[in-house]
């Protein structure tokens, strides 16, 4: 196909009559404008008159620059051009490997990339050649041969393919191609890649570019991605990536988590911007504490991909931190404060909350910290103990006022682990013997265990705890002679920790040490401390809660497997451990596809691979364009010429323009679409208006108007009802809520219902309206044989939610509803009316004739008698199809087809009133009981 | 011949019903328009032949004894003489001129044909000249003028005959009654020296009269533009021009020398002359015609 940039000609010779145009420009400026012809009685005064320019009219050039342009698009037009042509590549037989990274970068136009490969996998199907689809995230299923199939199998499995969370791996494929080298196999590779550098990319590309051809399918767009979320200075710091150092670019970054009801919601959002050249954006958010612990994840706002959303776990919880001590602050020596090491080590992960305790309380803290606190005001005390029992945290640390508090014998401080011997000791001090004690490796069920010891920590002096036959058990930290240092023990929902040295340097080096915040954090681990590093994560077996799929959708993950800590260490996602948020006990840990040191840069290809866009462009025909652009000219010249020549002025000129233009106008779609369902609902609702389903087949629509317009005609002429004229409606897009009762006829090539039309004739249904389904069927379906209507309105009536029916039993209030009828003929007589099944408790009472079925109406009538042929009249009340035999029978036939209408719309707009007992008598008289 | 017979009496009857079709309106039209005329009282003003009662005078030597009345005589000594009015008909005659180039409008459906126009101010004129108790008659016809109310289903016959196939009527020469006027309706857009032979004729037998150039105001005003082929109602003159803008100059100036000259035929002739517009109002015209008539010209 001769192409010309995007555009390529289907018949590329007709071109050629563009030459044509100059010479054609020539005769048309040598010959003047057509002449009017006028009758004009006195001519006679005109004769002998001489024209008072010389030269002759010639046409004016922009006039033929007008035709000139319409010719010319009228060649091109006829030439065929063709936008984006198909390229037909070059017709081999060899096997085509098709590749798609189908990572979560891709997952942004993962449909346009199916699409793309349906396009190639058809290509390759029309040229029968054999093709094998592998996503490089999804792993080797098969080891050794590549899973080369006919293309058309392929076709089928596309929609099964979706894109993963996590990186691909190329060098499994490289292995496997390394072992075809030798059975020298020989196939084009077109390789559908996200466009993000890796490691073993360009070794893959080689290794394919030594079987044949490669082909790189990239798309244009940037992808972007967003690293893990730091908390720093009391912000949250977010740095998006991009792969390539384009212009600069805002982006915005939404932040999702529950909101107090623990409905997920967009809790925040903050716009930044790529500077240009830069591939990375840091994003400064500072929100309120509460706000910020409810925060889940964050996203970049319109990009579906996981690596654009990055999951937050405790290490963004901010926990509100009390922190208590009795000593009045002594000016000058800020080392010496009970407080100062705890603020050092928690301002960082917790919002501090210094103040009175029972103000400090109030803001329902996570942790409180009380740092040397001896006997606490009666008030405080209740007000904590009530808080701890609720499910708080109290930290305690040891102290000189602690240790002078003595409580009067066989009395526990309950806001105490243990009970304190009265005094504490010195270890190591000046006046003692012993030297400073180190602390003992920590035990299997410690909180700390796992945590390294540094030899620097001694303790100088602590409070000692009274022996008891549960100390042991409480302790959780001790020295290396025995004496507890930190015990424990729960008291209500919470808990309650005493440290027996101080909370400064005074007693021990342990606040000195690195350990001290570590061992706060496994503390509040359970309160949520810093990020998790890998040494947190080892030896622990994490569930994951919550993981991510390739759109960044988050999905609960209940019946994935628990992963081990190293796997989790090692960070990188995989198909054995997705992103997501990962659990062990009180501990959240987010595993996200984005590391933080992770930085994205463009794919870089060996040298002559061929690389083509993403998105196949569909060929875009242009002769049509161009011959409408063509006529259009043409029409302004009809205008022009005739402006030219005079022709073209006062009323007739406007007439005529504005033709001229309508017609060019035209063929623009009437705008209107809006207002349509208001007016149905108007319409339907102004009067009390029946309803026929639209089957699309013509015959049976005429039909079923017709037979609802001679229904709404004997219902105006014989009872209150006056029914408008009957309205169609389209299960697919109209509002059904209007209607008391729709006549759907069933075809057997009907098409069955969507799911959103089958969902709403449902809620039609249950709310309260009626549908008289009509198999129209009913002289040949006897018998229980079936027809082909009957199969469908079981395949349309088994998506619907119909109760259990019966056929219709004599007391049914149907029969007498309006009049007593024993049969419902339509067209046909004989087939039976199903419809909802008494209860199978109604009972008959004493003396009457029905049973007593005061309860619903049924939500279907299901038969086959054709009743809207029965019913059907023209416009003039003329019946339009003969109904039984024979002139009086058959109308006898219609009458009582035209009572069952009666009645049926009775039924439906009155419901069971004609079963109420008052009517009673008024039957019996006239059944003539 | 005999073979068109048929068909040639058959055009002739269509074209005969379709002029029939347009004879109520043309009618009612011209009626319409003589009503709105006042009709004064058309006597002689002098003594003469009549009915009507003039004066008396005093018989004079030489006065016939018979034409004495002696009734009013016979009241005093002297004799007195009944003069009556002189009531003489006079003898009108039209001239519509029926060539095709009058039977252009150039609005159609919106403003009559010039024809159209010409035959409505004649017939009204007619209409108001009978019931004066002139003589009417046509120019084209022999027939002589005549009076009564017949007359006027006559002269209706005569202007809406046949659609003529030349561009302009010709003027047939014609002994004129003695003292006759003639109104003479056309677009004058023909021979003007026919029309001067022929005023000069008249005039010659004491007829007087008006010239009455009924014209369309297209044909005033000229409005084409561009290159333009001109052809004549019956297509016989052409002519054709590269701009019509360019010719309006000169085309009006020609106009305006031919009204000029038609005005100077009339004035030589003792005649009247008047340029009447299909767009104006026909009474205008109908009031300067009858103006005309009384003051005895």
């Amino acid at each position: 196909m001769f192409a010309i940039g995007p555009i390529g000609f289907h018949a590329p010779e007709l071109l050629a009559g563009l030459l044509a145009l100059p010479l054609l420009w020539w005769l048309l400026r040598a010959v003047p404008p057509a002449a009017v012809t006028r009758r004009f009685p006195a001519v006679t005064l005109l004769l002998g008159l001489k024209d008072p320019e010389s030269t002759p009219d010639k046409t004016p050039w922009w006039l033929l620059l007008l035709r000139m342009l319409a010719l010319a698009a009228i060649i091109i037009g006829f030439a065929g051009p063709v936008l984006n042509p198909r390229a037909v590549g070059k017709s081999s037989a060899r096997p085509l490997l098709i590749l798609a990274d189908a990572s979560w970068a891709s997952a942004r136009d993962w449909a346009d990339r199916v699409a793309r490969i349906g396009d190639v996998l058809e290509q390759a199907d029309m040229q029968g050649r054999p093709a094998a689809v592998i996503l490089l995230t999804r792993g080797p299923r098969e080891t050794a041969e590549l899973p080369f199939r006919a293309a058309r199998d392929w076709k089928a499995a596309l929609p099964s393919l979706t894109p993963a969370p996590w990186e691909p791996d190329y060098l499994p494929l490289v292995a496997r191609l390394e072992r075809l080298t030798k059975q020298a196999r020989v196939f084009d590779t077109i390789w559908l890649s996200d466009g993000l550098k890796r490691p073993g990319r360009g070794k893959l590309a080689k290794v394919l570019g030594r079987h044949g051809e490669v082909t790189v399918l990239q798309s244009s767009q940037p992808v972007f991605a967003l690293a893990p979320s730091v908390f720093r200075d009391g912000k949250i710091r977010i740095t998006a990536l991009r792969e390539n150092s384009g212009p600069a670019r805002p982006f915005r970054i939404q932040a999702f988590g529950p909101d107090p009801a623990g409905i997920e919601r967009r809790l925040a959002s903050a716009g930044g911007s790529f500077a240009a050249g830069e591939r990375r954006a840091e994003l400064v958010l500072s929100l309120p504490t509460d706000l910020l612990n409810r925060i889940t994840r964050f996203e970049i706002a319109g990009q579906h991909s996981a690596g654009a959303v990055t999951l937050s776990d405790d290490a963004l919880k901010r926990r509100k931190v009390v922190l208590f001590s009795d000593s009045a602050p002594r000016e000058g020596q800020e080392l010496l404060s009970p407080l100062h090491y705890l603020r050092k080590a928690l301002q960082d992960t917790a919002s501090l909350i210094e103040a009175p305790l029972e103000q400090a309380l109030l803001a329902a803290p996570d942790v409180v910290i009380l740092a040397d606190v001896g006997k606490l005001a009666p008030l405080d005390r209740d007000a904590l103990t009530r808080w701890v029992r609720k499910g708080g945290l109290l930290i305690r640390f040891a102290g000189p006022r602690l240790a002078a508090m003595n409580l009067p014998f066989g009395e526990r401080d309950p806001l105490l682990p243990v009970v304190l011997r009265p005094g504490g000791r010195n270890v190591g001090g000046a006046m003692s013997w012993g030297s400073p004690r180190h602390l003992l490796a920590f035990d299997k069920e410690s909180p700390f265990f796992g945590l390294a010891i540094p030899d620097d920590v001694t303790v100088s002096s602590q409070v000692v705890a009274q022996p008891g036959p549960d100390l042991s058990a409480r302790t959780i930290a001790s020295l290396q002679d025995g004496t507890p240092l930190v015990t424990r023990a729960s008291l209500g929902k919470g808990q309650v920790v005493l440290f027996h040295v101080t909370a400064n340097a005074e007693w021990s080096t342990l606040p000195l040490s690195g350990l001290f915040v570590k061992m706060l954090e496994r503390l509040a681990v359970t309160t949520r401390g810093a990020a998790l590093g890998p040494e947190d994560l080892k030896g622990r077996n994490w569930k994951p809660e919550r993981v991510l799929d390739a759109y960044g959708v988050v999905h609960k993950a209940d019946d994935l497997p628990a992963v081990g800590g190293d796997r989790l260490a090692v960070g990188m996602t995989g198909p054995d451990m997705p992103p997501g948020t990962y659990r062990n006990r009180g501990q959240q840990y987010a595993l996200n596809v984005i590391a933080a040191d992770r930085s994205l840069a463009p794919a870089a290809w060996p040298a002559g691979t061929r690389l083509g866009p993403m998105v196949a462009r569909h060929e875009q025909p242009m002769k049509g364009w161009l011959l409408a652009v063509a006529l259009l000219l043409m029409g302004l010249d009809i205008l022009a010429t005739l402006w030219v020549a005079g022709r073209l002025s006062g009323v007739r000129g406007a007439v005529l323009g504005i033709l001229a233009l309508g017609l060019v106008l035209i063929p623009q779609p009437p705008a209107m679409a809006q207002t349509v369902p208001e007016q149905l609902a108007i319409k339907a609702t102004r009067d009390t208006v029946l309803a026929y389903v639209i089957t699309g087949n013509p015959d049976i629509d005429a039909t079923s108007r017709d037979g609802l317009r001679g229904l709404s005609q004997v219902l105006a002429q014989r009872t209150a009802i006056e029914p408008a004229a009957p309205i169609g409606v389209d299960l697919e897009k109209d509002e059904l809520a209007f209607f008391p009762l729709i006549y759907w006829p069933i075809s057997g090539d009907q098409a069955l219902p969507s799911k959103q039309a089958v969902s709403r004739i449902n809620a039609y249904l249950q709310s309260g309206g009626m549908i008289l389904f009509d198999t129209r069927d009913a002289d040949i379906s006897a018998f229980g044989g079936t027809t082909a209507a009957g199969q469908r309105l079981r395949q349309i009536a088994n998506s619907l939610d119909i109760p259990p029916l019966e056929p219709v039993p004599a007391d049914h209030v149907l029969t007498r509803s309006f009049y007593l009828l024993q049969s419902f003929p339509g067209r046909f007589a004989n087939g039976d009316v199903w419809v909802e099944a008494a209860p199978p408790d109604a009972v008959k009472l004493e003396g009457m004739p029905f049973r007593n079925l005061n309860d619903g109406v049924s939500p279907v009538v299901i038969g086959g008698n054709d009743w809207a042929s029965a019913w059907a009249m023209g416009r003039n009340g003329e019946y339009l199809y003969p109904v039984g035999r024979g002139g009086y029978a058959g109308e006898r036939q219609r009458e009582m087809a035209f009572r069952f209408g009666v009645n049926l719309v009775m039924y439906v707009l009155t419901g069971n009133y004609k079963s109420d007992q008052v009517h009673v008598p008024a039957l019996l008289q006239r059944l003539g009981q | 011949m005999n073979n068109n017979a048929p068909s040639t009496r058959a055009r002739l009857r269509r074209a005969a019903e379709e002029q029939a079709a347009r004879f109520p309106p043309l009618l009612a039209e011209a009626q319409h328009l003589a009503l709105s005329i006042t009709h004064g009282s058309h006597g002689r003003r002098q003594e003469g032949m009549g009915d009507e009662f003039w004066q008396y005078r005093p018989a004079q030597p030489g006065d016939q004894r018979g034409r004495i009345d002696w009734r009013r005589s016979a009241r005093g000594d002297v004799h007195f003489i009944r003069q009556h009015e002189w009531q003489a008909a006079q003898s009108v005659l039209m001239w519509v001129d029926d060539g095709l180039s009058m039977r252009f409008s150039g609005y159609p459906n919106a403003r009559p044909t010039k024809h159209d126009r010409a035959s409505v101010l004649a017939l009204s004129l007619a209409i108001l000249l009978l019931r004066g108790g002139e003589r009417v008659g046509m120019m084209q016809d022999g027939t002589p003028p005549r009076t009564g109310r017949t007359q006027i289903e006559r002269l209706l016959v005569q202007m809406t005959g046949p659609q003529p196939e030349q561009d302009h009527a010709r003027l047939m020469p014609r002994p004129l009654p003695r003292g006759a006027r003639v109104v003479m309706f056309s677009d004058f857009l023909g021979d003007l020296d026919e029309v001067e032979s022929t005023l000069q004729r008249a005039a010659g037998q004491g007829a007087g009269g008006a010239l009455v150039q009924v014209l369309d105001p297209v044909e005033e005003s000229f409005p084409y533009d561009g290159r333009t082929r001109f052809h004549s109602m019956s297509g016989k003159v052409k002519f054709e021009t590269l701009r019509a803008r360019g010719l309006r100059q000169a085309y009006l100036e020609k106009l305006a020398a031919r009204k000029d000259r038609l005005g100077t035929i009339a004035r030589h002739a003792g005649w009247r002359y008047v340029c009447h517009h299909t767009d104006a109002s026909a009474q205008q015209a109908l009031m300067w015609l009858i103006s005309g008539f009384r003051r005895g010209r």
